[in-house]
């Protein structure tokens, strides 16, 4: 059984003046503890499948199964990273942020407080429990947003483009981390970008979209041995193929 | 912060001083007779007089009752009323209309009004100090409803917030900014209404009746010494109420930048 699977998915945008199809026919399925990119040029519609799966948009067409059960709008099964760093809530320190999807679920105090301080930790951050977001770098601030989406433990983590925003420094960084996070973690990812040697960097497999209508173009396996050398030959060549199915005319 | 308060502390004094030297220049000038325009040693011994009997902590409680009774009485609704049009559709297209015309009409029109509706007294003030601060604080509230940011709704939502959470825990403290700059704004309103209303509609108590009572007496020091006094509290309540929450909070966050000076 796959862990997410979608089925002929279609979106349309319906304003007054125009329709944008933005997503037709989209069928893809991600297993247990995979490590999904979908890369794209922009404007095919990553973020509104990612939009979709995480529940905030209703398809036109087609259904969602999560571990083989159709799903239609926001779960506790799924947790969501965004590209923006203000997702943060900038009155709640960095622990009262990674609490937040504990308090939902009801857990007692001392418990919110044992397990925020654990994924802080995790990601390297629990020195900075008290410190409001505003007073955390960008790198930092996304660290909380991900140890606030692991920490009320969610199967199915959902990032765009999470360090779009970074420096490349910190952004190679951030990389090796949620490596190293989704190994310890062992949560099944979807991770949307439109930088190709990210998603080699970092996917078991990479989904290339085209736009227009926004439709699955290309799957690409990366069978490549975890740390990945960013300047080895079969990397660049992996990064060459998924170059060429991205800019490949129909 | 220590340096910063000292600097901003002597920068105030600068600006007080120069007013009084303009003042005392003005008032030896010979424009205006001397009991029309009372010299700085005339004021300040009024003020002394009228602190030392006790008349003026009355007059000021006086007013300090009407415009507390009203803005607080105000912000309670305010808020509340722009919050709810923030939330739903429908009860923004039943006030906004409401709103948009009733707001530019200015408070003190409304005096001769409830005057005849509540008579001379507490009640014609008060209401007149509600009228005046509702307001802001339902226009800026409904405002920070409106900007509070998407992302903050859709991660709570998708960490299992329901409406009640989301409310409490998001959109409350997400609009907070624009909701202290409503009631601070309110409060101004407030400020110049109960000053204004007492002068038309008070008996023998507050600020706003001294000025206007010793016109006819021509004491122009006492009316001086309560302007005085009117802008002393004013400027308590703006810096120590106002600003002390918004650092405390607001600004605390980096949700805005602190003001100093
Ligand atoms: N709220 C919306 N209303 C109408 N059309 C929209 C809306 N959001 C997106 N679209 C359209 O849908 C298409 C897909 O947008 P989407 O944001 O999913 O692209 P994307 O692949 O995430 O792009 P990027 O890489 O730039 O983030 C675009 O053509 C866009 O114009
Ligand atoms: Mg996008």
């Amino acid at each position: 059984m796959h862990q997410i699977e979608l089925r002929n998915i279609a979106l349309e945008y319906a304003s007054t003046e125009n329709h944008v199809t933005a997503l037709q026919d989209v069928s893809f399925s991600v297993e247990a503890s995979e490590f999904l990119c979908v890369v794209g040029q922009s404007g095919c519609g990553k973020t509104t499948m990612l939009n979709i799966v995480a529940g905030f948009l209703k398809p036109t067409k087609g259904e969602i199964l999560i571990g083989g059960k159709a799903v239609t709008g926001k779960g506790l099964d799924r947790g969501v990273v965004f590209q923006d760093f203000a997702q943060l809530f900038p009155w709640r320190t960095a622990q009262r942020n990674v609490e937040f999807g504990l308090e939902m679920k009801g857990i007692s105090k001392e418990e919110r407080a044992e397990i925020a301080l654990r994924f802080l930790k995790l990601v390297n951050l629990e020195k900075f429990a008290r410190s409001y977001p505003h007073e955390l770098s960008g790198g930092m601030q996304q660290r909380v947003a991900i140890a606030r989406a692991l920490a009320y433990n969610p199967a199915v983590l959902l990032m765009d483009e999470p360090f779009a925003a970074l420096d490349a420094l910190t952004r190679e960084e951030m990389q090796r981390f949620l490596v190293d996070v989704w190994r310890e973690t062992k949560k099944t990812v979807i991770y949307v970008t439109h930088n190709v040697a990210e998603a080699v960097y970092l996917a078991d497999r990479i989904i290339v979209f085209s736009p227009h209508p926004g439709t699955v173009k290309a799957q690409v396996k990366i069978a490549l041995p975890r740390p990945r050398d960013t300047l080895s030959v079969e990397f660049l060549n992996y990064q060459k193929e998924v170059v060429y199915h991205i800019v490949e005319r129909k | 912060m220590n340096r910063s308060r000292t600097r901003a502390a002597l920068g105030a004094l600068c600006s007080v001083g120069l007013a009084c030297l303009i003042w005392e220049g003005f008032a030896r000038s010979g424009l205006f007779a001397p009991a029309l325009a009372p010299s700085l040693t005339l004021i300040v011994s009024a003020l002394g007089r009228m602190v030392l009997s006790g008349a003026m902590l009355w007059h000021a409680l006086y007013t300090l009752y009407r415009v507390l009774f009203g803005f607080v009485l105000a912000s309670a609704v305010g808020v509340f009323i722009g919050i709810l049009m923030g939330r739903f559709r429908r009860v923004e297209r039943f006030f906004v209309p409401l709103v948009s015309v009733l707001m530019p009409i200015p408070s003190l029109a409304w005096v001769p009004v409830f005057i005849l509706w509540f008579g001379l007294g507490n009640a014609a003030t008060i209401a007149l100090v509600f009228y005046a601060a509702t307001f802001p604080a339902i226009f800026n509230t409904w405002t920070g409803v409106r900007s509070v940011n998407r992302l903050w709704i859709r991660s709570a939502e998708a960490m299992g917030a329901d409406e009640r959470a989301l409310f409490q825990k998001v959109v409350l403290p997400g609009s907070l900014p624009f909701v202290i700059a409503g009631l601070r704004q309110a409060f101004a309103r407030a400020w110049i209404a109960v000053v204004g209303g007492e002068m038309i509609a008070a008996t023998n108590w507050g600020l706003g009746w001294v000025i206007f009572d010793s016109k006819e007496f021509l004491n122009t020091d006492v009316m001086m010494a309560s302007l005085a006094v009117i802008g002393i509290i004013g400027f308590t309540f703006e810096r120590l109420i106002f600003q002390t929450i918004e650092q405390r909070t607001v600004s605390r966050w980096g949700m805005v930048k602190t003001v100093r000076g």
